[in-house]
């Protein structure tokens, strides 16, 4: 009763006021607006630091395969070559093994087994990259040369690509350390997208006598596909972008070769490493311009998605 | 509550009022963890802290010249020049060495000898197995694998691959003309570790490698080290008796601005790719008693920190180049025209 009065003298309480939603409008807004000024922001810098080695390579940096900071020639194809190598080969083992993983916790899996693997999952996601690094280099790199590519040399050797000695790092191994971090913050996403799927659709292609592989492909995978497509853009984000796991593990050598034995660096491994020693201005402008050339590909990368995704809405169907 | 609250703002003025007296320095990384020794030795002594960064040698010189800290430090020395340019005297703090270690299976610590030239074959690609006839003809009796060479190199600039490279620059022209001696370089071969652990880790990972760290990181990991044949034809093994007599060996005073490099230095004891570590501090200072201060503290480390230094496995600089500091010194480091040192 007490209550219901003191409401009772308050009645301004329930009244808009007239200046709430634009306050609120305006706000929201500003931060929108101030998360385009600091991309804007960045690329400026980026451009701004990047001057000096702008204006003695031109493009031919994006191709050029030397490296040496003795006599200040620069080209950013060996970091370029590296990073995209070993983001395809961390992409090509942990989309199709998430989605496979996320199927089965979502679909197939009883709660007794879906809720502690899904626990585990996060508890992945959320280990720091360093941990993968140091794991990597004192207990991957070891089975690498002594187990995983030997057998390769062994069976696939009259391929170049896995041509070379077995030292155990290089860009295979980064690669494979990349899909390992990535694949639990895949994983989790698509789970959650999985389980936003409506019942009732999937009752309904059940009721039509599919089986649950039928009902998997054809309704919940097409249902989800621009959420798992999102998954699997958050963890590209993650794998072009990682630092510490691959420069642990890559071997760090500004070279461009044919086997996947060999030692490479990443854009990502090339800042880490030399940034700190670099006082030459021409050096330093160079590691800004790899800096650059970073941020634009993340930028190619999520421009491409978007039309792809467009497409894949346009011959699939917006949610079925 | 209030009084927890008293309590804490007095801890937090008294941090900033100790914060205030400390001395602050940046730069190398490599004398990082004897500069941590001293200032803490030198703090229970004194109360005078020291705040040192160890964030690689450009980012101290850097930092230093934007006068953001006391002094800065480097593993390469400045020329004369440079230093004139940023109004900079510079001074040898310690002396450290650059030991290549192998990884060979049945090959003992000291047991394979090297000559200069064929260090910088294997690290141009020249070289790429271990029972080479260079290697052999340096090895007669010595039971030398076919295996592969594994060339490790450090992936960050370094003063150590300075100090490294400088030395392959000095002794073998094929290596000047193709690449040159710097912090970082186009490396013909091999993989690159980042950090000396990065490089220690990989030594020991792989079969057949040979990698260079600093002295320190040899023992610690137990590394394979090798005798390196120096400027006299003796081989000699790295130890803190061949780093110091390749300090002994040079001559400082004849060296404008202190630029010494210590690799490749005369005399049948001296280990070959030995360095100093030196310190940077404005010639003109603004405030003199902390200025004094600080040429305090390391009057105190070359006086009284000897023995930390020898504990962590660096060599203290002979007194002589100490006495040739301290009237550097006290010629050069001025406040309002006032020598600060006298």
């Amino acid at each position: 009763m007490t209550t219901r009065h003191a409401h009772a003298a308050e009645p301004d309480r329930r009244r808009p006021r007239p200046w709430g939603d634009p306050l609120f409008r305006g706000l929201t807004a500003a931060a929108a607006v101030l998360f385009l000024a600091l991309a804007a922001a960045i690329l400026l810098e980026l451009v701004n630091g990047s001057t000096l080695s702008l204006a003695k390579f031109g493009p031919s940096f994006l191709w050029s395969s030397a490296w040496n900071p003795v006599t200040g020639d620069f080209g950013a194809l060996s970091s370029i070559a590296g990073t995209l190598i070993t983001t395809a080969i961390a992409m090509a083992l942990a989309v199709p093994m998430s989605l496979v993983i996320a199927l089965f916790l979502v679909e197939l899996a009883p709660p007794a087994v879906s809720k502690p693997v899904g626990a585990a999952i996060e508890l992945l996601a959320a280990v720091p990259s360093i941990i993968y690094g140091m794991w990597g280099l004192f207990v991957f790199v070891p089975f690498m040369s002594d187990h995983v590519q030997p057998f390769l040399s062994a069976h696939l050797g009259f391929l170049p690509l896995f041509k070379g000695p077995p030292m155990g790092i290089g860009l295979l191994t980064a690669g494979i350390i990349l899909a390992l971090m990535i694949l639990p913050f895949i994983t989790s996403v698509m789970r959650d997208v999985l389980r936003m799927v409506p019942p009732v659709v999937k009752e309904a292609g059940y009721g039509m006598g599919s089986t649950v592989w039928e009902v998997a492909r054809k309704v919940t995978v097409r249902y989800g596909v621009r959420g798992m497509v999102g998954a699997c853009l958050l963890g590209l984000g993650r794998a072009v972008g990682e630092t510490m796991a691959v420069t642990f593990v890559i071997g760090n050598n500004h070279r461009v070769g044919t086997s996947l034995f060999d030692a490479g660096n990443s854009i990502a491994s090339a800042l880490a490493n030399e940034f700190a020693e670099a006082a030459d201005p021409l050096y330093l402008s160079a590691l800004v311009e790899l800096g650059l050339v970073l941020f634009l590909m993340t930028f190619a990368i999520q421009g491409l998605t978007h039309v792809w995704i467009r497409h894949l809405e346009r011959s699939a169907g917006r949610g079925l | 509550m209030n009084k927890f609250i008293a309590v804490l703002m007095a801890c937090l003025t008294f941090a900033a009022l100790a914060a205030a007296a400390d001395l602050t320095g940046a730069g190398a990384t490599f004398p990082y963890p004897l500069y941590a020794q001293w200032a803490d030795s030198y703090k229970k002594l004194t109360g005078v802290g020291l705040n040192y960064q160890s964030i690689g040698s450009g980012g101290g010189i850097a930092q230093i010249k934007a006068r953001t800290v006391d002094f800065g430090a480097s593993d390469a020395p400045l020329t004369k020049a440079e230093l004139d340019a940023a109004g900079l005297v510079q001074f040898p703090m310690i002396v450290g060495g650059v030991v290549p270690v192998v990884n060979l299976e049945g090959i003992a610590p000291g047991a394979l000898k090297l000559s200069p030239a064929v260090l910088a074959d294997i690290y141009l690609g020249v070289v790429k197995k271990w029972n080479d006839p260079a290697i052999a003809a340096l090895n007669p009796g010595l039971a030398l694998p076919t295996r592969d060479i594994t060339v490790v190199h450090r992936a960050d600039g370094s003063g150590t691959t300075w100090i490294f490279t400088n030395y392959l620059d000095k002794v073998s022209p094929a290596w000047h003309g193709k690449v040159g001696c710097g912090k970082e370089v186009a490396w013909p071969a091999g993989v690159g570790g980042k950090g000396n652990e990065g490089v220690a880790a990989y030594v020991q990972r792989i079969k057949g490698s040979v990698g260079y760290v600093e002295y320190a990181y040899a023992l610690q990991n137990k590394l394979t080290h090798i005798l390196l044949q120096n400027r006299a034809g003796v081989f000699v093994a790295p130890t803190q008796a061949t780093f110091q007599a390749a300090a002994a060996g040079a001559d400082w005073s004849a060296a404008p601005g202190l630029y010494v490099v210590l690799t490749d230095q005369p005399g049948d004891a001296s280990w070959p790719i030995t360095g100093a570590s030196f310190v940077l501090i404005h010639r003109e200072q603004q405030d003199a008693a902390r200025a004094k201060s600080l040429l305090d503290f390391f009057a105190w480390c070359f006086a009284d920190g000897d023995a930390a230094a020898s504990h962590l496995d660096y060599v203290p600089m002979p007194d002589d180049v100490v006495a040739l500091v301290e009237s550097v010194w006290g010629a050069e480091v001025k406040s309002a025209g006032a020598a600060i040192w006298k």
